[in-house]
């Protein structure tokens, strides 16, 4: 009987054999994908497994964690002042995952980077418990405050910047929400989730990156950089070729000013002072589409911008006839920003031409604070030459000092800003949008530029305008900004 | 009782009989267990738990008196078998341990059935039945031939054991247990054993009439009607065993045993083949109408496509398990630190590999697969040795019924096979598994200490006027 046993041997043999190659595919060969599966509960109890590291803004933790009651996820995410930090931190749930900062640092977070590797090998030999690494902010505690306290119960988004360096400062939206009203894994979360994802005004909206509008007025400061850049104005001060009334290209229709402005081959700086569309529309209708689309490019619209959050691309439109290239010259028709895109409009003309890329997170560190990536600022183009963007500036004054704009004005310093009261719906049926764009300068140089838009508020419809409503909130901006620096 | 210094001192006359190196297995075997169950504690707890000293001493306890006996009564077995069941044994108590101490599942237990109690205990005390059993086998058996006379009873037994559960309500799908009051058994553990001893005492008897008196028909030997028909009443059984108990791995085990055991006794390559058409036919029948099979068979093909839909919780069950085994990796998560609770129900039971998986990693996968190979490789060692036909089939069909109940299991855990519900024998939590299996591996020790017992009988030694007076 002994040839058949060797031979039930070897069957036998064969079947842990089977058994081995099995463990080695699974474990080796598909152990990755079977790590990244979407049912994988692992992903979010690693995530909570050990206290997180914190989000840093001036030094000062905005985040922590606390011991979870929940039976998977060891601890829970919480935030100080949660609404007016959501849309930088954004949010990380046990249940609904995470967004924003939270979800595009994870690895460093929970401590699980490639970057901390040495730093985990090390802690791993002195015994101490896992923890996750820091992500230092750029932005600026006290102008945060002002934006979103500014903003208050209205509905609108501030953003503001470092014109040299482009390092964000203040991201407010609102109405916003509160990330730890849904942290853990409770009924109450999951409620409060679904409410907030019901609410008719999108508190988990971040208008300061996701949401555009048409800018307006406040595009004008666009239109003025694109004439200079052109030739077709050389000086800011010399009167334009400007009719009044202007007649739309192939068209019947004029295209109105609000109201009898002084615009009749007004110069640049009054244009822009009394923001009339008729100049601008015309500088538009002169240029041409290509031209006007190549200089709103430089400026960084119709293409997505990366903070690292991402923030959807503004839009200037291709294939339009000459009327509606002019309208859109003036902030209307297709054209739609970001916050964040005007803001970035304002620091290129502050920081004398030159458009650095926006970035919020300033450095990525492991648990005992040793910096293991650091973000340098980053040119992104030159929408204008420095002998423009001075001219611009001037005209920006002249706004705040005596146009629309001078809600703005800051004492020992110099401000120049452009108002943009943007038309919003089907024949102009909606609230128009209040928008400001502006920047401040000191002696050392510009520190801050500023957008705000205001999309609703409780102020009657003939109240809503971007000197009245924005700027006041762009003004409280600038200044926290300014006394954070002395 | 001159037994010590026989053992302590090889002679040139005697054929070693390795007792020195099996008690150096077993301590190796008890210290790799105790080390994991440090680990545990280390790892979940941050201190040395501290049912230590009692689970240290009680495995040593019982590696040692398993020890102990084989060097009393079975001196010349062979010296693998024990140290390698009191090593999966072992670790196996660590790793129920570590399940027990899992917040999801003693809320999940308290959600059921609205108590939780801890099932590593319990498993140290079936280890130390199963002990007793192994025990019992040792001193009892003198010789494992005189199993052969309760050939036709055994089948009655196991017949009466594969049955018995039809008429017990269903556990989560699968009728499988025996229940009386609090007390349950698995009769499917047992029934193994005992028809393996069936089939020796019959196929002993009947194999030269199965494998001359047959006629050729298209390249196949068929045997008699007469030989053939305990046979085809086995297949039958096992057939109504997936039908009425819905339990696809008993029948896969008996009918494997069947054609392995078969085969070995009439050296007839055809039996394979008719065995496995006729396990073909029988599985592909049921699967056409069975649902509970069905279900496997999907879960099996993709679990994670109906991970979140499926009834039976199979698909998620795999699922998870798949996971599990991903989430190890190559050197696993470390004791303690993997989350293959998230498997659930069974994750003790029928799912202790993937906590293995997980926690051990591949590397420790493929030791414990290892282990229960060498188990599976000692016991056919065993058959091959044996000079009687009934020790050599009742060896392979041990061997093989284990081998092939590893192979179900950890396969179907794995997704190699559709999923069925069995026991990893010695690692899995449960009564009936653990006692079963210590039995299996006492009667192959008892084999093999027959086999390996130096052929012409020594001149007569204390040692066997010890055994004779002992013999009932």
């Amino acid at each position: 009987m002994n040839k058949p046993l060797r031979r039930i041997a070897i069957f036998c043999g064969v079947l842990i054999l089977a058994l081995i190659v099995r463990t080695n595919w699974l474990q080796y060969g598909q152990a990755d994908e079977l790590n990244a599966k979407k049912q994988n509960l692992r992903i979010g109890i690693e995530r909570y497994a050990h206290e997180r590291g914190n989000i840093i803004v001036d030094g000062n933790p905005i985040t922590g964690s606390v011991v979870s009651d929940s039976t998977y996820y060891k601890y829970k995410r919480t935030w100080k002042d949660g609404p007016m930090w959501a849309p930088v931190t954004g949010y990380s749930s046990q249940v609904f995952d995470a967004t924003q900062l939270e979800k595009l640092n994870d690895s460093i977070l929970t401590g699980n980077d490639d970057r901390l590797f040495f730093d985990r090998t090390l802690s791993m030999f002195t015994g101490t418990k896992k923890q996750g690494g820091n992500v230092v902010t750029t932005l600026n505690a006290d102008a945060q405050k002002a934006a979103f306290k500014g903003l208050g119960d209205k509905k609108g988004a501030a953003v503001a910047l470092d014109p040299k360096t482009g390092a964000i400062l203040a991201l407010a939206s609102t109405p916003s929400y509160d990330p730890s009203s849904f942290a853990g894994n409770t009924d109450t979360d999951s409620k409060n989730y679904k409410k907030l994802l019901d609410d008719k005004s999108q508190p988990m909206l971040n208008r300061a990156l996701r949401q555009t509008y048409p800018p307006g007025s406040a595009f004008k400061v666009v239109t003025a950089a694109a004439a200079l850049e052109n030739g077709l104005y050389s000086n800011i001060d010399s009167p334009t070729d400007s009719p009044l009334p202007w007649k739309l290209p192939l068209s019947t229709q004029d295209l109105p000013n609000e109201g009898p402005l002084p615009c009749k081959n007004a110069s640049l700086r009054l244009a822009l002072q009394v923001s009339c569309n008729t100049v601008f529309g015309k500088i538009g209708a002169d240029l041409g589409e290509d031209k006007m689309r190549a200089e709103a490019e430089k400026f960084g619209f119709n293409s997505e911008q990366f903070t690292p959050t991402r923030a959807y691309a503004s839009v200037f439109s291709k294939n339009m006839d000459g009327a509606q290239t002019a309208l859109s010259s003036i902030g209307q028709f297709n054209t739609a920003a970001t916050p964040l895109q005007m803001a970035m409009v304002a620091s290129a003309v502050a920081n004398d031409g030159t458009l650095m890329k926006p970035y919020m997170v300033d450095r990525l560190t492991a648990p005992n604070l040793d910096t293991v990536a650091k973000t340098e600022p980053q040119k992104m183009s030159e929408p204008m030459s420095k002998e423009h963007a001075q001219m611009i500036q001037q005209m920006m004054e002249t706004v705040v000092e005596k146009g629309t704009g001078t809600m703005a004005k800051i004492p020992g310093a110099t401000v120049g800003g452009k108002t943009g009261t943007a038309q919003n719906g089907i024949n102009n049926s909606g609230n128009p949008y209040a928008w400001f764009i502006s920047y401040a300068k000191t002696a050392q140089g510009s520190p801050v530029a500023v957008a705000v838009v205001v999309e609703d508020s409780n102020a009657t419809r003939e109240h809503i305008s971007g000197g009245g409503l924005a700027a006041p909130i762009a003004k409280a901006m600038m200044q926290a900004v300014i006394n954070s620096e002395k | 009782m001159s037994v010590v210094t026989n053992t302590t001192t090889i002679g040139a006359i005697e054929a070693p009989s390795r007792r020195n190196t099996e008690l150096m297995l077993v301590a190796f075997a008890v210290f790799i267990s105790v080390f994991a169950y440090a680990n545990v504690g280390l790892a979940m707890n941050g201190s040395l738990p501290s049912g230590m000293l009692g689970y240290g001493t009680g495995l040593t306890l019982l590696a040692g008196v398993g020890h102990l006996v084989v060097r009393k009564f079975a001196r010349y077995a062979d010296p693998l078998l024990l140290p390698l069941a009191t090593l999966l044994n072992g670790i196996g108590l660590a790793l129920i341990w570590r399940l027990d101490q899992s917040p999801r599942l003693i809320r999940q237990s308290k959600a059921l059935y609205h108590s939780f109690s801890p099932d590593a205990p319990k498993q140290l005390l079936y280890s130390a039945l199963g002990v007793a059993l192994f025990v019992a086998v040792l001193v009892l058996l003198k010789d494992h031939r005189v199993l052969q006379r309760y050939t036709y009873i055994s089948m009655v037994v196991a017949l009466v054991l594969l049955i018995a559960p039809m008429f017990f309500p269903s556990v989560y799908g699968a009728k499988i247990w025996i229940r009386i009051g609090s007390f349950s058994i698995q009769p499917g553990e047992f029934a193994k054993i005992i028809i393996a001893v069936f089939f020796s005492g019959y196929l002993m008897v009947k194999r030269d009439a199965l494998a001359l008196a047959s006629r050729r028909f298209m390249g196949l030997y068929l045997p008699r009607g007469r030989d053939l028909g305990p046979i085809l009443a086995l297949w039958a059984l096992s057939i109504l065993i997936l039908v009425f108990e819905t339990d696809l791995g008993t029948s896969l085990l008996f009918f494997g045993l069947f054609v392995v055991m078969l085969y070995v006794a009439t050296e007839r390559t055809s039996w394979i083949v008719f065995g496995l058409l006729m396990s073909a036919v029988g599985a592909v029948t049921v699967a056409t109408f069975e649902p509970h099979v069905q279900d496997r068979v999907t879960a099996w093909m993709d679990p994670f496509s109906c991970y979140a839909t499926d009834p039976s919780g199979a698909c998620r069950q795999i699922s998870e398990a798949a996971m599990s085994f991903g989430a190890g990796g190559t050197l696993g998560t470390g004791l303690g630190q993997g989350n293959s609770d998230l498997i659930g129900f069974a994750a003790n039971a029928d799912f202790i590999l993937s906590t293995a998986g997980e926690e051990l990693g591949l590397a420790g996968m493929m030791a414990i697969l290892l282990v229960y190979g060498l188990i599976v490789e000692r016991g056919i060692r065993t058959s091959l040795a044996a000079r009687d036909p009934f020790g050599k089939l009742l060896a392979v069909g041990l061997s093989s019924a284990f081998g092939i109940q590893v192979f179900v299991v950890a396969g179907g855990v794995m997704g190699l096979i559709p999923l069925t519900g069995m026991t990893m024998p010695f690692m899995a939590y449960g009564g009936s598994s653990v006692l079963a299996n210590w039995a299996l591996i006492g009667i192959l020790i008892r084999i093999s200490d027959t086999a390996r017992r130096p052929a012409p009988a020594p001149a007569p030694s204390p040692d066997a006027e010890m055994t004779q007076v002992v013999r009932p």
